[in-house]
């Protein structure tokens, strides 16, 4: 029907801003979810492969709390805001407690050991986080009414070029909002205080940092616990954007987090961000003029041609090859 | 994981600890186990579960308190008698603990609320004691039996090798009882069937073990090489035989396809590599998982060539040098006058996999006493030092690659021919993580250690399938094969945790001075990337 609309009268830029929006919004989450792989890999150099069955576990959490809370849509804008504040509040600490918990029992004995027992250690979480949603809450995906609705129009086109609406959700303006704000205070988390300090201090060199008196174990606590939050945020924003949740969406959703955190540079925040919003947008896009089945082959082909000529992601710096 | 090597710690200070591990699996357990979502017609509802989380908190607290009392937290003077009772009055309690865990599992914890999960604790009392009892002998009995702290522990079992007094002779025992299996009295289809499918997994096992445990390359797409030859036996021999070749060639479908089938895996694995090589460590195995799921997601939706989610059906049965093994008077049975019986055809597939994995087995072995094996475990070991010494190191990455895909690419025709059917469904990521895990788990670059970590997986995996006496313990609503997978996950954290360089810890140097000395996994680098 798409392609029907764009014949007619030109290129469809509006059709075009709303998927810039819809990758924008899409982007946005990934991008949260991206950060949390980045800042594990910048600190202890690992794929914490369980990362995305984290997000998920937020997006449940998220899920559970707001069905107790009996939250619906009926209950005003306002309150449901302070509702869902709440409700983040509570998904934060949980889903911080459970990647705390796996460092703690998954990682923290394997440090100092050959490099891919963690991985294996991590992709074996990742099952377990997985399988015990599915034992503990079925594999029947959860689908619930949207909490948040309305929108403001920002663009139409005219019914004799096919009449297209372009839409600004408050739930896609809520999600990037969050999403601005987080950056900024992560940002300025690791650029000014003394925590971030000792982060960036144990990224560049673990012994020293220790040597120095940063206490290196609380420091990598502390960064998983920052990653879980914010995929516990990107499990809210995701839970309440599409409406529907099961134990399988952390797999896909982690595999293209960490695309993004690579494409970016992983180890770099804004990197992590950047690339977040380039494999949302062009999943969106790709979904939105090309054939939607092909769409996460689009975002993995762009992070294979990224690595090819770029082999250390869009803002990564290289790495000295030490001799 | 608190390996405490110092002073000890008083009992206070231990209970404490096992109140705030108790604490923290209850705000773990809480929402995810204690609310069940549920889909009912007025929109999503919560289902209380508390008992569930009682038993969790309750493991969690005594198990640690044992932990701590007995394993991490112990010296040597501390043997007194007042000693020893205080902590038998403390495996008291976790009887108690054990069966009020029983109890909530027995009676139906299922929607249940916090106070009314706490009065049938009370109920529970026959169970308790009947596990006290249990839980005194075992404790007991470990009192002596764990060293003193996981270090030491760690230590013992690297020194003392599982395999190193059985060494040759138990390779030797492993291949005759192999050999020998068709026809062990104790064998029927159920055994054949799963020897096969740990022979699949073995000879998948020992070809990525060319790509991660001797050139040292993270590959998280393996599953992709399978899958490239378990289609390519499938399209060549549904499709494209029939159309090239006369009929009388048709019944050798299978072995002209099997060599095909491997080299276009191996082309495959070229095509894929020769860009992504030069990226190192975690890049690669990135981008080889992103490889893995894009040849899912094509084999998905290229529906007109690959069947789509439906798969290829019909996909013909190797057979014996052009003879087929049926019922019919051409058939092998008639032709060498035995009665058929369709375990032939499980026994001529078992031989064919033991075959392939013999071969792929055989191959690496001498691959690596080759300049080229040797110059696998160089790459491994130091990459820059390799460049200088003028390895072409894009090269002998490309070969180590493709022949490890090779060999996937066999195992994924035997996969193709023993299925009969084939769909994107069986070549999940999840396959790949197996494989790893298979690897890994064994001992990366030991041979004989994805032997045994693929009977140990595989088999443990299908065992699932056998516990259903468990429902007699758990009540008729318990079915085992639900927790197979998470069990597996944990399988996986706690081998690691356990032994990170795998079961088999041992390696054969490929190149020696005089005499061939066996080193420790420690001392190579597998895996680097």
């Amino acid at each position: 029907m798409e392609s029907v609309l764009r014949e007619i009268g030109g290129v469809n830029w509006e059709y075009f801003t709303q998927q810039l929006i819809n990758g924008v919004t899409l982007g946005s989450i990934y991008g949260l979810i991206a950060i949390g792989y980045t800042m594990v890999y910048g600190i202890i150099g690992m794929i914490n492969f369980a990362h995305g069955d984290i997000f998920m576990i937020g997006a449940f959490i998220a899920l559970i709390t707001i069905i107790a809370l009996g939250l619906t849509a009926s209950a005003g804008l306002p309150v449901l805001l302070l509702a869902l504040l709440l409700v983040l509040a509570i998904a934060m600490i949980i889903t911080s407690v459970y990647n705390w918990t796996v460092e703690r029992v998954a990682y923290r004995p394997l440090r100092g050991s050959f490099r891919l027992a963690p991985l294996i250690s991590a992709i074996g979480m990742s099952i377990v986080l997985q399988e015990f949603v599915r034992i503990n809450q079925g594999a029947r995906p959860k689908p619930m009414p949207p909490l948040i609705v309305g929108n403001f129009q920002l663009m139409e086109r005219s019914a004799e070029q096919g009449g297209f609406v372009v839409s600004l959700s408050y739930i896609q303006i809520m999600i990037i909002v969050t999403t601005v704000l987080l950056m900024a205070v992560f940002s300025v988390i690791i650029a000014r205080t003394s925590l971030g300090r000792a982060q960036r201090a144990c990224e560049q060199d673990r012994r020293m940092a220790s040597l120095l008196g940063v206490d290196v174990d609380r420091t990598i606590s502390i960064t998983f616990i920052m990653g879980a939050a914010l995929a516990a945020v990107a499990g809210l924003m995701f839970q309440l954007y599409y409406g529907v949740i099961d134990f399988y969406i952390g797999f896909l959703a982690g595999v293209k987090a960490f695309t993004a955190a690579v494409l970016g540079g992983i180890g770099s925040l804004p990197g992590a961000m950047l690339g977040g919003l380039i494999i949302g947008l062009i999943e969106t896009l790709w979904g939105a003029y090309f054939p939607i089945e092909y769409k996460d082959v689009a975002a993995f082909a762009m992070l294979a041609l990224v690595l090819i000529f770029l082999p250390h992601g869009l803002l990564g710096k290289p790495e000295v090859e030490k001799v | 994981m608190a390996e405490t090597n110092g002073a000890r710690k008083s009992l206070g200070a231990i209970l404490v600890d096992c109140a705030i591990a108790a604490l923290i699996t209850f705000v773990i357990a809480a929402p995810i186990m204690g609310l069940r979502t549920v889909n009912s017609p007025g929109g999503m509802t919560l289902q209380q579960h508390w008992g569930k989380v009682l038993t969790a908190v309750a493991v969690v607290f005594f198990g640690r308190l044992v932990l701590q009392l007995f394993v991490w937290n112990r010296s040597a003077e501390s043997r007194g008698l007042g000693q020893l009772v205080l902590r038998l009055a403390v495996a008291a309690l976790i009887g108690f603990a054990v069966g009020t865990a029983v109890c909530f599992l027995t009676l139906g914890a299922d929607n249940m609320s916090l106070a009314a999960a706490m009065e049938n604790a009370l109920l529970a009392m026959p169970w308790n004691v009947a596990t006290l009892l249990f839980a005194l002998a075992v404790f007991s009995l470990s009192y002596g039996f764990f060293p003193r702290n996981a270090a030491a522990a760690r230590e013992g079992a690297d020194a003392a090798n599982m395999l190193e007094p059985l060494g040759d002779l138990f390779k030797l025992a492993l291949l005759v009882v192999a050999l020998a299996l068709p026809f062990l009295p104790w064998s029927d289809r159920y055994i054949l069937d799963l020897a096969i499918l740990i022979l699949t997994y073995i000879m998948l096992g020992w070809g990525l073990n060319v790509v991660v445990g001797l050139a040292g390359l993270l590959d998280l797409g393996y599953v992709a090489f399978y899958a490239v030859g378990a289609y390519s036996y499938a399209l060549l021999a549904t499709i494209y035989f029939p159309l090239w070749f006369p009929d009388w060639l048709m019944p050798y479908a299978f072995w002209i396809a099997l060599p095909l089938a491997g080299l276009l895996a191996a082309l495959w694995g070229i095509m894929l590599g020769f860009p992504v090589l030069r990226l190192r460590g975690d890049y690669l195995a990135i981008v080889t998982l992103a490889f893995g799921e894009i040849i899912r997601v094509v084999l998905t939706n290229w529906a007109d060539f690959t069947g789509g989610p439906n798969g290829i059906s019909g996909i013909p049965r190797p057979t014996f040098f052009g003879i087929p093994l049926d019922s019919s008077d051409e058939g092998l049975a008639a032709r060498i006058g035995i009665p058929f019986a369709s375990i032939q055809r499980i026994i001529f597939l078992y031989y064919i996999i033991l075959g392939l994995a013999l071969i792929t087995n055989m191959v690496t072995i001498r691959l690596r006493s080759l300049p080229i094996g040797r110059a696998w475990e160089a790459l491994r070991e130091d990459e820059i030092a390799c460049r200088s010494l003028g390895i072409n190191t894009t090269n002998t990455k490309l070969t180590a690659f493709a022949i490890g895909a090779m060999f996937g690419g066999f195992a994924g025709s035997f996969f193709a021919t023993r299925q009969g059917f084939i769909s994107p469904e069986s070549f999940v990521f999840m396959e790949s993580a197996l494989i790893l895990a298979i690897v890994v788990l064994g001992g990366l670059g030991s041979q004989i250690g994805v032997v045994i970590s693929a009977i140990v997986m595989i088999g443990g995996f299908e065992a699932f399938r056998n516990l259903d006496f468990l429902r007699a313990v758990f009540g008729n609503e318990f079915d085992p094969a639900q927790y197979r997978m998470i069990v597996f996950g944990l399988a996986m954290v706690s081998i690691m945790i356990w032994r990170p360089r795998g079961l088999v810890t041992r390696r054969e140097p490929s190149i020696y001075l005089k005499e061939r000395k066996a080193v420790s996994g420690e001392l190579v680098a597998e895996g680097r990337g």
